[in-house]
C-alpha cells in the first residue's frame, strides 16, 4: 500500500484456512488451531455487535422526540438494558482479547499454537452457551435491569427474564477466564528462543495485562451474579435487606468487577495503537518500557477505583476521597501512553494508511473520554452530572471511541495476515473517517445534555432537549453506515482482494515473517529473534532499503 | 496439533509441557481464590454485623460430623499427596491404590454432608419462606435430648433479646452456609470426576517419572479444595461454640 509499485504476490499453497484436515464445518468445529478458533470469536462476536447495535439503533429512533417515538416505557428499559449486557459482555470484552490476541500472540512470540490449544476451543463453547442463555433471556420476556443488575431490583422486583440473563454471563465469564489464564501461561512459557519479555510487541504486553484483570476480576463478578442469582431462584438474602442483606454490597462486588473490566476494553486497543503508530511512523517507539509498564499499572490501579460508581450511594466521605483520588491516578500511565504516541509520530514519515486513522482516531476520541473520566472522578462535579447522559457520553468515549476504533482498526491493520487479501484503500479511508465523525456527532451532543441534566435510562425527555437529542440520533445513522462500510469491503476482500504478501506495511513484529495467511504450525522453522522490537533500520529483510519511504531521523532521545 | 508420545505438538519439551501445565493451575487456583473471595466477604461483612445471629446459627451445626468430616479431608490430601510422590517415583500400583483412597475419602465428606444437609432441611433452616429459626426448638423430635433442647430454648430466648430480628439475620448466616459448603462440595465433585479420570488413566500406567503431570495439577487443584475448607470449618462451625 506504498506509492511505489510493489511485486504482484502470490497466496501460499497450502495456509491453516485450506490446510490437509480439511475446510469441512467439522474441521472449524473441532479445531484447536488459535488461528481458527480467532476467527470463530470473530463471527460471533460480530453477530452480538450486530444484535447490541439494533437495540442501539431502536434507542436512538425512540429518544428523536420528547415523549419517546417508538416504543412503551417498560420496551425502552429493556432495549437499554439489552443493549449493555450484549455490547458490553459479549462484544466488548472478548472483541480484541478472543479475536486478534488469540490469532496475534502466539504469531508475536514465535510459538505453535497457545499452551492449551483444547481449552481455547473450550472456551469459544462456553462463549457460544453462555450467548445462547442471554440470547434466550432477551426472546422470552427481554431484560429491564440494566446492564448493571443492581439488587433487589433483578433479585427481587424485576418481572423480565433476568434469570436465565444472569446464567449466561455466570457461564461466559469461564470463557473470559480461561482465554487470560491461556494468554499467561502462553505469554511466560511459549516464547521463541530470543524473544525476551523486553522484546515482546507492546500488544503482548497489554495482553498481558488484560489478562491480570480477566483472571483476577471475572471470577469476582461469577460470584456476585450467582449470589444475586440464588437470591432471585432460591430466596437466600445476600443483598435483599428485607432478608437481613445488603445492596451496597453488591454494588461493591460488582464494580470490582466491572471496572477493571473496562480496561478489559481499552488495555487491547491500546496494544494495538502501539504496533500501528510505529509502524507508519516509521520509527521505533518512543518510550518502550513505560508504555510496556503502563499497561501493567493500569491493569494494578484499575482495581483499586471501584467505588468511584458510588459516590452517591452515601458511601463515607474518607472512601469517597480515597476513591477519587485513586482515580486520577489511573489518569499517569494513560497519559504516558498517549504522550508516548504523540512522541513517536514526532519528526515520524507518516504514511495514512486506513489503519493509522483509525489509531489516530483513538488517541483523539480517547483523550476525551479519559479527561471527561477525571471530571467525573471529581467528587463535587460527579454529585451534579452522576446518572445523567455526561456519564453515557464519557463511556461511549472510552468503549466504542476507544475500544471499538482499535478493534477495527486492528482489523484493518491485521487483515492481510488473516486472510492474505488487502482490501479497497480509498473507501476504507473514508469509513474510518466517516466512523469518527458520525460517532462524535452522536456521543458529543451528549455530554452537553448530560451537563444540561438529562438524566441516562429515561424515555422521555423536556422539548428543549430536542435539538442535541435529533442531533445524536443523526450521527448514529453515520456511525452505523461507519461499521456496515468495512463489514461489507472487509467481507469483499476476503475473495477479491490484492494478494498482500508476507509483510504489505512493512511492519517490524514477528508475526509479519511468516505468510500470509500463515501455515498451520506458524512457522515453518522456529524463528531465533536477534533484533530489538520496532527497529527499522537494522532490518533489511523489511524491503525499506531501496526506493521505498526514507527513514526518518531518529529522535535524539530514543 | 499432532501429538508424540506424551508431548503435545504445541511444545517443544516435556519440561515445557510440565511448566505450562503447572502455572496454568496455578492461576486458575488464583481465579478459584477470588471467586471464593466475594463469598468470603460477604460472610465477614455480615457476621460483624449480625454477631448475635451468626453464633445462633453457628450452635446449630453438628461439629462432631463437621470435625470428623475434617479429618476425613485432611487425609485425603495425605493420600493425595502420597499418589503424586508414587507417580514421582514410578510406583504404579501405588499411585492407583493412593488415588481410589483419595476418592474414598473424598466420597465420605460428601455423604456426611448430605446427613447435615437432611437435619437442616428437617429443622427448617433453609433459608425461604419457611425459614424458622426456633422450629426445632419448639417442636423437637423424639429422640433429642431434652436437656439439649432446654439450652437451646434459652440461647434463642437470650438472642432475641438482643436481636429481635434474629429470624432474618440467622436466615443469612445459613443462605451464606449453603452458598459456601454447597460451592465448596461442588468442587469436591468435580474433583472426584478427575479422581475417576485419574485412576483409568493410572490402570493404564500412563503415569511415569517422566510424566506425571496430570497428578500432580489435579493434586495441586485437591489440595486448595481441602484449604477452602480448612478455612469454612471455623469459620462456619467454630464461631460461639460454647455447649
Amino acid at each position: 500500500m506504498s506509492d511505489t509499485p510493489t511485486p504482484d504476490h502470490q497466496l501460499p499453497r497450502t495456509h491453516y484456512l485450506n490446510a490437509t484436515y480439511g475446510s469441512g464445518t467439522r474441521s472449524w468445529l473441532l479445531t484447536t488451531d488459535h488461528k481458527r478458533i480467532a476467527l470463530l470469536y470473530l463471527g460471533s462476536v460480530t453477530v452480538f455487535f450486530f444484535i447490541g447495535g439494533v437495540f442501539a439503533t431502536m434507542i436512538r429512533i425512540h429518544l428523536l422526540t420528547p415523549g419517546g417515538a417508538l416504543v412503551t416505557p417498560e420496551t425502552y428499559n429493556k432495549l437499554f438494558t439489552m443493549h449493555g449486557v450484549a455490547m458490553i459482555f459479549f462484544f466488548l470484552i472478548p472483541s480484541i482479547p478472543a479475536v486478534l490476541g488469540n490469532f496475534l500472540i502466539p504469531l508475536m512470540i514465535g510459538a505453535k499454537d497457545l499452551a492449551f490449544p483444547k481449552i481455547n476451543l473450550l472456551s469459544w463453547y462456553i462463549y457460544i452457551v453462555g450467548g445462547c442463555f442471554v440470547l434466550y433471556s432477551f426472546g422470552t420476556g427481554g431484560l429491564d435491569t440494566g446492564w448493571t443488575f443492581y439488587t433487589p431490583l433483578s433479585s427481587v422486583y424485576s418481572n423480565s427474564a433476568v434469570t436465565p440473563a444472569v446464567i449466561g454471563i455466570f457461564i461466559n465469564g469461564f470463557s473470559s477466564i480461561l482465554t487470560g489464564l491461556n494468554f499467561i501461561v502462553t505469554i511466560h512459557t511459549m516464547r521463541a528462543p530470543g524473544m525476551t519479555w523486553f522484546r515482546l510487541p507492546l500488544f503482548v504486553w497489554a495482553h498481558y495485562a488484560t489478562s491480570l484483570v480477566m483472571i483476577l476480576g471475572t471470577p469476582v463478578i461469577a460470584i456476585t451474579l450467582l449470589l444475586a442469582g440464588l437470591e432471585r431462584m432460591f430466596h437466600l438474602g445476600f443483598f435483599n435487606p428485607a432478608l437481613g442483606g445488603d445492596p451496597i454490597l453488591f454494588q461493591h462486588l460488582f464494580w470490582f468487577y466491572s471496572h477493571p473490566a473496562v480496561y478489559i476494553m481499552v488495555l487491547p486497543a491500546m496494544g494495538v495503537v502501539s504496533e500501528i503508530i510505529p509502524t507508519f511512523a516509521r520509527k521505533p517507539i518512543f518510550g518502550y518500557s513505560f508504555i510496556a509498564g503502563s499497561s501493567i499499572a493500569i491493569a494494578v490501579i484499575g482495581f483499586l477505583v471501584w467505588a468511584h460508581h458510588m459516590f452517591v450511594t452515601g458511601e463515607s466521605t474518607y472512601a469517597a476521597l480515597t476513591f477519587s483520588f485513586l482515580s486520577y491516578l489511573v489518569a499517569i500511565p494513560s497519559a504516558v501512553k498517549v504522550f508516548n504516541w504523540t512522541s513517536t509520530l514526532y519528526k515520524g514519515s507518516i504514511s495514512w494508511d486506513p489503519p493509522m486513522i483509525y489509531a489516530l482516531g483513538f488517541i483523539g476520541l480517547f483523550v476525551i473520554g479519559g479527561l471527561t473520566g477525571l471530571s467525573l472522578a471529581c467528587l463535587g462535579l460527579d454529585i451534579h452530572i452522576h446518572d445523567t447522559y455526561f456519564v453515557v457520553a464519557h463511556f461511549h468515549y472510552i468503549m466504542v471511541g476507544g475500544a471499538v476504533m482499535g478493534f477495527v482498526g486492528a482489523l484493518h491493520f491485521w487483515w492481510p495476515k488473516i486472510t492474505g487479501r488487502l482490501y479497497p484503500e480509498t473507501l476504507s479511508r473514508a469509513a474510518a473517517v466517516t466512523l469518527f465523525v458520525g460517532f462524535n456527532l452522536t456521543f458529543f451532543p451528549q455530554f452537553i445534555l448530560g451537563y444540561l441534566g438529562m438524566p441516562r435510562r429515561y424515555h422521555t425527555y423536556p422539548p428543549e432537549f430536542q435539538v442535541l437529542n435529533v442531533l445524536s440520533t443523526a450521527g448514529a445513522s453515520i456511525l452505523a453506515l461507519g461499521y456496515l462500510l468495512p463489514m461489507a469491503y472487509l467481507a469483499w476482500s476476503m475473495r477479491y482482494g490484492r494478494v498482500a504478501g508476507p509483510n504489505p506495511w512493512p511492519a517490524t513484529g514477528l508475526e509479519w515473517k511468516t505468510a500470509s495467511p500463515p501455515p498451520t504450525e506458524n512457522f515453518d522453522v522456529t524463528p531465533e529473534v536477534t533484533w530489538e522490537p520496532y527497529d527499522f533500520q537494522n532490518r533489511p529483510d523489511l524491503g525499506l532499503a531501496a526506493g521505498a519511504p526514507s527513514l526518518a531521523p531518529a529522535h535524539s532521545d530514543d | 496439533m499432532h501429538r508424540t508420545g506424551e508431548l503435545y505438538g504445541q511444545f517443544e519439551t516435556l519440561e515445557q509441557q510440565k511448566e505450562s501445565a503447572a502455572l496454568g493451575m496455578w492461576i486458575f487456583l488464583v481465579t478459584e481464590v477470588l471467586f471464593f473471595g466475594g463469598l468470603f466477604l460477604t460472610y465477614t461483612i455480615n457476621r460483624h454485623a449480625f454477631g448475635t445471629a451468626f453464633g445462633v446459627g453457628s450452635n446449630t451445626l453438628d461439629i462432631r460430623l463437621g470435625g470428623g468430616n475434617t479429618v476425613v479431608l485432611i487425609l485425603s490430601s495425605l493420600t493425595m499427596a502420597m499418589a503424586v510422590w508414587s507417580a514421582q517415583i514410578g510406583k504404579k500400583q501405588l499411585v492407583s491404590i493412593f488415588l481410589i483412597a483419595t476418592l474414598a475419602l473424598g466420597s465420605v465428606f460428601l455423604g456426611v454432608k448430605v446427613v447435615e444437609y437432611k437435619q437442616k432441611f428437617d429443622h427448617h433452616l433453609i433459608p425461604g419462606y419457611g425459614f424458622d429459626i426456633r422450629y426445632h426448638s419448639e417442636l423437637p423430635a423424639p429422640m433429642d435430648n431434652p436437656v439439649e433442647i432446654a439450652a437451646e430454648k434459652e440461647e434463642l430466648e437470650k438472642a432475641f433479646a438482643v436481636d429481635p430480628d434474629i429470624n432474618a439475620h440467622a436466615q443469612l448466616y445459613f443462605s451464606l452456609y449453603f452458598g459456601m459448603t454447597g460451592l465448596h462440595a461442588l468442587h469436591m465433585i468435580v474433583g472426584a470426576g478427575l479422581l475417576i479420570w485419574l485412576i483409568r488413566g493410572s490402570f493404564h500406567g500412563r503415569f511415569t517419572p517422566q510424566y506425571n503431570t496430570p497428578v500432580e495439577i489435579v493434586g495441586l487443584y485437591w489440595h486448595f479444595v481441602d484449604i477452602v475448607w480448612i478455612y469454612l470449618f471455623p469459620l462456619l462451625y467454630l464461631i460461639d461454640r460454647h455447649r
